[in-house]
């Protein structure tokens, strides 16, 4: 019961104040998980129904080959923009360029950096 | 987490979810709906990121009040992996898959409670802006035409089915979407997704009027509409 004391003022003071900040991995959870997978294999739920697989950002040869101002673009107008799938749609109306630039440090770390 | 407040958080979350027989909207629904405009300066994505189900506070807008009392009388799914970002997914060899011990199940009502529902969500039209400036002209698309434009040219098919088995499953089925929705909720959503949702996961893409129309003239194609 001490516990139960303690939590719910912890629980009814999270509901107050502003916002905090998002983060990369939690924008990656929202917008692109459906597609790239919960894993960043690109096998998200989506995926098998696509003739063109939605690329594995776990892959750090694929994501390698491209620069971050190449990641950003895509993810703001989308695969046609690169000449690749119309499967990727542009997010640039949904997602600010502070948000664009956390999502492509987000999937660096998902492609290149090694877990601890 | 104490055993004590896992049964008072578990007994809250299902108090919320559950439509007691008699009640309105508000208490049958808002444990996993919401049914007023979430404060999204505040919250930013993190109102997302715990949403349960689609949000209802802009009901009377979005949907046809004969569909909303026929589907909350037999519910079926219209998410087939869940509601996103909190999906009912499971992670396996093959890649992510719907889990059906997962997935949660809509109660269904009496004809009389979804009547009394139906009614209180269609109040709920805080976007009559929207709909007056919407502009759909109806027009007929030929259904291969429409298929290829709604697959192959708009990439629709990614996270929604325009027939059952066909196309992702993140988003909603679209070949009931005639049945259940407005044409002027669905030219408007689909020309400004987040004037409607702020944290919506629907992509605004570089449409004209023209185009637009098209697309919804393919959904009410594919749902019976013509």
């Amino acid at each position: 019961m001490r516990m139960l004391h303690v939590m719910l003022p912890a629980l009814l003071l999270g509901g107050t104040g502003a916002a905090r900040a998002e983060t990369g991995a939690e924008l990656y959870r929202m917008y692109c998980v459906q597609c790239h997978g919960s894993q960043g294999d690109g096998r998200g739920v989506n995926a098998k129904s696509m003739d063109v697989l939605p690329r594995n950002h776990r892959d750090p040869v694929e994501m390698g080959a491209r620069q971050d101002a190449d990641l950003a673009k895509v993810i703001r107008e989308g695969g046609k923009s690169i000449n690749k799938s119309v499967l990727m749609p542009s997010w640039g109306h949904n997602l600010t360029e502070e948000q664009v630039a956390m999502l492509v440090r987000h999937l660096r770390t998902l492609c290149c950096e090694k877990k601890p | 987490m104490s055993g004590m407040v896992k049964i008072l958080l578990f007994a809250a979350s299902l108090a919320a979810c559950v439509p007691a027989a008699a009640a309105g909207a508000q208490a049958a629904c808002g444990g996993c709906h919401a049914l007023s405009r979430p404060d999204f300066d505040r919250l930013g994505i993190t109102e997302r990121l715990e949403r349960k189900a689609p949000p209802l506070w802009y009901a009377g807008n979005k949907y046809r009040r004969e569909w909303l009392v026929q589907w909350l009388q037999a519910p079926t799914r219209l998410l087939a992996a869940g509601y996103f970002p909190n999906a009912a997914i499971r992670s396996t060899a093959e890649g992510d898959e719907p889990d059906p011990d997962r997935l949660p199940k809509h109660p269904a009502l009496s004809r009389a409670e979804a009547e009394s529902v139906a009614d209180e969500l269609m109040a709920k039209k805080p976007h009559d802006a929207l709909i007056a400036a919407a502009r759909y002209e109806p027009g007929s698309v030929n259904r291969r035409m429409g298929a290829m434009d709604f697959g192959k040219f708009k990439g629709c098919q990614a996270c929604h089915q325009d027939e059952p088995g066909k196309g992702g499953l993140s988003g909603p089925e679209l070949y009931t979407a005639w049945q259940r929705l407005t044409p002027e909720y669905i030219v408007s959503f689909i020309a400004d997704p987040k004037a409607w949702d702020p944290n919506t996961i629907m992509p605004r893409m570089e449409m004209n009027d023209a185009a637009i129309s098209k697309l919804a003239d393919y959904l009410k194609l594919i749902g019976g509409g013509q």
